[in-house]
């Protein structure tokens, strides 16, 4: 293709990508009569607890992340460095459950958190949100702890570390950028869930953001510039962090894909 | 020094939490819907009973669990496809672009960034006839009124939220293809058109099949997008088997026949998931 061919068609891939979104972020600072204000934002924030649902949202993302980062770490190096029988089912069986059908574990989840006694409780989510968190968490932290050389366990092993010690003195520190990477992947994908969050919380001041954006209805018309006013606040921090880590995100979406 | 046995013990403490924590949270759920699927079990009720495979010859005589399924294949299938072809336009400009990739690649980003349910509301927006740019360049198109538009609109939704994921999977494929590759191919005079059929396709099938699986497997169990365009209207011409299972449950309360579909909608995933590794076992075989 010739260059200004390319030029044109990255362009319209841009145009296809931020459309969308640009245009939100304009007609959210717009009143409906077209004018230009910031009242929409503002009237986001009142009659409803908005400021509640964004922090129950970020707290739930945060904890899901750190959950599955303290109980995934440890498995993913196992699986990418230790010999034992299992070692290619476990890693088959995490693919597996990270392909269920949500709805497939819906109803005995339902129950279980009830029994819990955490229904209608934020912390009733991070258990339900671990069902595709940590198959994630363990997929993506293996392909990053076989990128470090076999060597490193070799050497730790002959230094007399326990492999329990190599995990936590060699290769837990070396694999912080991974880490990062997985955290950041879990806590987009728990900040952008629906099914569980709109079948396990009922009280208003308890939802999740994207839960409260859904039901953001007041009356027979929809409230469409205040609507776009809180998309754009959920909106713009996620594609922040996105675009900052836009390499690591890459990395850690392909991983093992490509490997196969 | 410890010896090999204990490192192999050493190795399951290792996996052990994750283990238990996936049992819990994943395969118990799913064995207990099966086991759930065999009851009648009304929540306001307070019913519980066994009845057996009463549930599934119920499905199999429900016509909206057929037109459910019929949706959701339907949605599935035009959507991966659309995202494919133009996912591989996509990772094609970006693997030839020179100046401006990062700028591109970040743009790419931004549908995948953006959460499901504010894009469907944008879409939703955009759709609507009398506010919505699209219902005044094209008036008289009720898109979410409609049985096929909605439908349409469903899919164009999804095909701009996820195409970006099948570019970046098959931009990190053909990366993956070694220089002297391209080199060999100009020297023995292979024309664009060819290099493209001959030399990146074959090189980058494994990264096809896999956004393939990925995306079939996701769209299968579309929900978000849909509950927030149509939730599943008008007259159920949009609902999914997650859209039906999630109201069966959640809306009527029925849990028993609720898990029937849940169990169904896992089976049809499962079906899917074989059908793809026999794909890819031919696949590797022939390479081989």
């Amino acid at each position: 293709m010739k260059p200004a061919a390319i030029r044109l068609a990255a362009i319209a891939v841009v145009v296809f990508c931020l459309g969308p979104f640009a245009w939100q972020v304009l007609a959210s600072l717009q009143s409906e009569t077209g004018r230009w204000s910031l009242q929409n934002y503002v009237a986001a924030f009142q009659g409803r607890p908005f400021g509640q649902v964004i922090l129950n949202s970020l707290l739930v993302a945060t904890s899901t992340a750190a959950c599955c980062i303290a109980i995934g770490a440890s498995a993913a190096f196992a699986i990418a460095k230790l010999e034992f029988r299992g070692r290619k089912l476990l890693l088959g069986a995490m693919l597996a459950c990270s392909m269920f059908p949500p709805v497939a574990t819906l109803s005995p989840l339902f129950f279980l958190v009830r029994r819990l006694g955490l229904n209608d409780h934020l912390a009733g989510l991070i258990l339900p949100y671990m069902t595709f968190a940590l198959p994630l968490t363990v997929w993506v932290l293996t392909s990053f702890f076989r990128e470090i050389p076999d060597e490193l366990y070799g050497a730790a092993r002959v230094d007399g570390c326990s492999p329990f010690r190599a995990f936590r003195l060699v290769f837990l520190p070396l694999a912080a950028p991974g880490i990062a990477t997985t955290a950041i992947l879990v806590f987009i994908f728990a900040w952008n869930e629906l099914l569980y969050a709109l079948t396990f919380i009922s009280s208003p001041e308890k939802r999740t953001i994207l839960v409260a954006i859904s039901l953001f209805a007041t009356g027979q018309k929809e409230p469409w510039h205040e609507i776009f006013a809180a998309s754009t606040i959920v909106s713009v921090p996620l594609i922040a962090i996105t675009v900052l880590f836009q390499r690591r995100i890459v990395s850690g979406l392909t991983a093992g894909a490509v490997k196969g | 020094m410890i010896s090999p046995a204990g490192e192999r013990n050493q190795a399951y403490g290792l996996i052990a939490p994750a283990t238990l924590a996936l049992a819990g949270v994943a395969a118990y759920p799913v064995l207990a819907s099966g086991w759930l699927s065999l009851h009648r079990l009304i929540l306001v009720f307070r019913e519980q009973r066994f009845v057996g495979l009463t549930n599934y010859a119920t499905l199999l005589g429900d016509a909206r669990f057929w037109s459910a399924l019929a949706h959701t294949s339907s949605f599935a299938g035009i959507a991966v496809s659309i995202e494919l072809a133009v996912g591989l336009a996509f990772a094609l400009l970006l693997d030839g672009v020179g100046r401006g990739k990062s700028i591109l690649r970040a743009a790419v980003l931004v549908p995948w960034a953006m959460p499901t349910v504010i894009s469907a509301k944008i879409w939703a927006y955009l759709l609507n006839p009398e506010s919505g740019a699209f219902g005044r360049l094209l008036p008289g198109v009720d898109w979410l009124g409609t049985p096929v538009d909605a439908m349409a609109a469903a899919i164009l939704l999804d095909v701009w939220k996820t195409t970006p994921f099948v570019a970046l999977l098959l931009l990190a494929g053909l990366q993956s293809i070694p220089a002297p590759v391209y080199e060999a191919a100009r020297v023995d005079g292979a024309s664009a058109w060819m290099t493209f059929w001959r030399v990146k396709i074959p090189l980058v099938r494994t990264s096809i099949l896999i956004a393939l699986l990925f995306r079939t497997l996701d769209a299968f169990r579309v929900f978000d997008s849909i509950y927030v365009l149509t939730q599943g209207g008008p007259a159920n011409a949009t609902e999914t088997l997650s859209i039906y299972t999630f109201k069966t449950m959640m809306r009527s309360g029925d849990f028993g026949y609720g898990s029937t579909l849940a169990v169904a909608t896992f089976l049809c995933i499962a079906l899917i998931s074989i059908i793809y590794l026999g794909v890819f076992r031919a696949g590797f075989g022939e390479r081989a």
